[in-house]
């Protein structure tokens, strides 16, 4: 056992000694002209380096697996039989020189999630209920300790400030590099960067259970949840690797010549076929979450690519789902002493059109909550009236202008219609008996949102849908703004399942895209279910891909990459395939023998690798500033 | 009592490395969903702990010559 570790672990050095000792063999044939030393030096060469490829095949044996390592075993075996050390020597250097130029580039396509994982605190600095602080491994910390962070540090664990404050990167959970404001009582994550400050948190989760270690757990897991092609080519290999023996048997036994048998065995390694699949969604997924997208595995990358209808959810997903000032029409008066006296009003009540007027007298710095107000009423279906600054000031809809005998000009009556057009909900003002202003208030259309969908539909999507339980009067007007194909409103959480099951009866490959709050059933029905936004658990289980922060030029970068990442490993497929008819061909046209067919196996396996780690920077220039931020966080965090 | 068992090894190259894992941990008594995650180097699995032990778990992986670098046990609810 000892023995099998240390040759693991030296493989390297052994890769080295057998070429050091195949260079001193071909120098001795040629410069020394010593045959003898030449024979012992490569057949010393084969057995160093063959040792750690015949442990592997007697392992894979012994669990009954026909390894590619017993094909190149048996190859080297016969080789040594019919005394061709030098074919030996050099097939299995190769062999195991390849092994390790796959890890050091393999290790590359896997850095995108390797970063992800480092980023994980291993070590929390726990505070004991008398004050002492020790420093502990973060597997041992239980809901509701309190552990203390600071500038600099990452935060261990899910959980509440009971103290301090700062701000956290949260970059690792969302995918956007910016920094927020924690105060006592705000929620942190895991896994995210005090970048200034000092906090103790009390734990709510801990370990396995925090949002980033089940980030982590999904970008694994999608890993090596394997496409159909994949698992084609695993099926395949199965019955491929016994199938090579067989046919270098039945070569053999008919040509009667033994070298082309256990040439036939080295040439049949599969190789760049088994590892092209994999490796290209390994560095797409990788790719994706570096950015806050995880894709969950290699089928949903596949199916994700083909998708050509996309069905939107609409509040909160195409729109903010939160209502604010849309259009404002001002007469007479001042825009901002309108705004400022409707604002004064509004304060008083804590209708949702309030609250957006409030928000945008706020956004606009405008004081009122310093005037004086008199004989506030609130009238129940009409609004709100009030005396403010000794103005008299009337809020809200047409009946209560009626009621105070206020009448709408014919272009005020104009403007009035075509805000209702919209869609919006309508407040009139009224200042000492005469219209002040119209305010059209809607949930807001996500900003440079029409950009990113024709983006969408540049990149293949072919019909645009949007489904909403609103009314068919906003829908329209916010899909009239964006360019959607097709609207459906007035739907139940239900009904949109059955438009979803609907377009898939009609042979169309769907994609869900909602918030993942009300729409987990549609999630779940279409064939790629998109939750945006963190989301909740139920969401994130649903969905095929989830976005950590709402943003389409994210779905934009997803759609694109699951289409390039699908034509990569196409492209790697076509390859393997090429290079093992070259081979072939070679075999008979009698050019390819052992060593040479081995150079042409290990350099195709490179070929195919890089070729995957173009996916890795894909996209790159789009979003250098979050990927920079990505990485300097890693870097602080191996740092410590 | 049932348990799930988390080994986390040196990064895996070749993918019958994995069928060769999954094959000899399953043949462990008290032993179900085993899962190998290639990319990660992470081997999963159910484990009874009235049959096996954690220890035994991670010596079969370590016999057939991979290190075993951390092991996480967690009870099944």
């Amino acid at each position: 056992m000892k023995f099998q570790l240390w040759i693991e672990k030296h493989t390297t050095q052994l890769t080295a000694v057998s070429a050091i000792l195949i260079v001193l063999g071909y120098a001795s044939k040629y410069l020394l002209n010593a045959p003898l030393v030449y024979t012992i030096t490569l057949a010393a060469a084969s057995i160093v380096a063959g040792v750690p490829i015949f442990l592997h095949a007697y392992q894979a044996l012994r669990v009954k697996v026909i390894s590619i390592e017993l094909l190149v075993t048996i190859a080297v075996i016969g080789a040594f039989i019919i005394g061709e050390y030098n074919e030996s020597a050099i097939v299995t250097f190769l062999f195991l020189f390849g092994n390790f130029l796959e890890q050091k580039t393999f290790a590359k396509t896997r850095q995108s999630i390797k970063s992800l994982t480092e980023m994980a605190p291993t070590s929390a600095e726990l505070v004991h209920d008398d004050g002492t602080i020790e420093e502990v491994d973060v597997d041992d910390l239980d809901v509701g300790d309190v552990v203390q962070v600071k500038t600099g540090g990452s935060i261990p664990v899910d959980g509440e400030i009971v103290d301090g404050q700062g701000y956290a990167d949260e970059a690792a959970v969302t995918g956007e590099s910016r920094a927020v404001t924690k105060n006592a009582g705000d929620k942190v994550f895991s896994g995210t960067l005090l970048s200034d400050g000092y906090v103790k948190i009390k734990a709510t989760k801990v370990g396995d259970d925090t949002t980033f270690a089940k980030i982590i757990e999904l970008v694994e897991d999608a890993q090596d949840t394997k496409s159909h092609a994949e698992k084609f080519i695993d099926r395949f290999a199965k019955y491929y690797t016994p199938a090579v023996l067989v046919i270098a048997l039945i070569v053999g036994l008919v040509s009667r010549d033994f070298k082309l048998a256990i040439t036939v065995l080295v040439l049949g390694c599969p190789g760049a076929l088994v590892i092209g699949a994999p490796v290209s969604n390994v560095a797409g997924i990788g790719n994706g979450a570096k950015r806050g997208i995880l894709v969950k595995g290699g089928s949903s990358m596949d199916t994700f690519s083909k998708v050509d209808t996309f069905v939107f959810d609409k509040t909160g997903t195409l729109t903010t789902g939160k209502t604010a000032l849309a259009d404002s029409k001002v007469y007479g008066s001042d825009a901002n002493e309108a705004l400022q006296l409707t604002a004064a009003v509004e304060a008083l009540s804590d209708h949702p059109l309030g609250r957006a007027l409030t928000q945008a007298a706020d956004d606009a710095h405008l004081d009122y909550k310093a005037l004086a107000i008199e004989n506030s009423s609130t009238i129940k279906g009409q609004g709100i009236t009030a005396t403010v600054a000794g103005h008299t000031v009337c809020a809200g809809n047409h009946r209560l202008l009626e009621a105070h005998d206020i009448q709408l000009s014919a272009e005020q009556a104009e403007t009035l219609s075509q805000f209702q057009a919209t869609g919006s909900s309508i407040v009139i003002v009224a200042i000492d008996a005469k219209v002040a202003a119209i305010y059209a208030i809607a949930d807001t259309i996500r900003e440079g949102l029409k950009d990113e969908l024709a983006e969408l539909k540049k990149a293949g999507a072919k019909h645009l849908v949007m489904l909403t339980g609103d009314n068919a009067q906003t829908a329209n007007y916010v899909a009239d703004q964006l360019g959607i194909d097709e609207v459906h409103a007035d739907l139940l959480p239900q009904d949109k399942v059955t438009f979803v099951k609907q377009f898939e009866d009609e042979g169309r490959t769907v994609a869900f895209v909602g918030d993942g709050i009300n729409d987990s059933p549609s999630l779940a029905t279409a064939d790629i279910g998109i939750a945006m936004g963190s989301g909740t658990d139920v969401a994130i289980e649903t969905s095929d891909i989830v976005l950590m922060q709402s943003s389409f030029a994210a779905l934009d970068h997803a759609y694109k990459l699951a289409k390039k990442t699908v034509l990569n490993t196409r492209e790697n497929i076509f390859i393997s395939i090429a290079v093992v008819a070259f081979l072939l061909l070679g075999l008979i046209a009698g050019f390819i023998y052992m060593a040479s067919g081995m150079f042409v196996h290990e350099a195709s396996i490179l070929v195919v690798i890089f070729n995957a780690m173009r996916l890795i920077n894909y996209g790159k220039h789009d979003d250098k500033k979050i990927s920079e931020n990505v990485a300097n966080l890693t870097a602080v965090n191996s740092a410590k | 009592m049932s348990k799930k068992i988390t080994m986390q090894l040196d990064q895996l190259t070749c993918p019958s490395c994995l069928t060769k894992i999954e094959g000899a941990v399953k043949q462990q008594p008290g032993v179900s969903n085993v899962k190998v995650l290639f990319n990660a180097g992470k081997v999963k699995a159910d484990f009874d702990d009235s049959q096996t032990s954690a220890d035994q778990l991670s010596d079969v992986v370590t016999k057939l010559g991979y290190e075993v670098k951390k092991v996480r046990v967690k009870d099944n609810e």
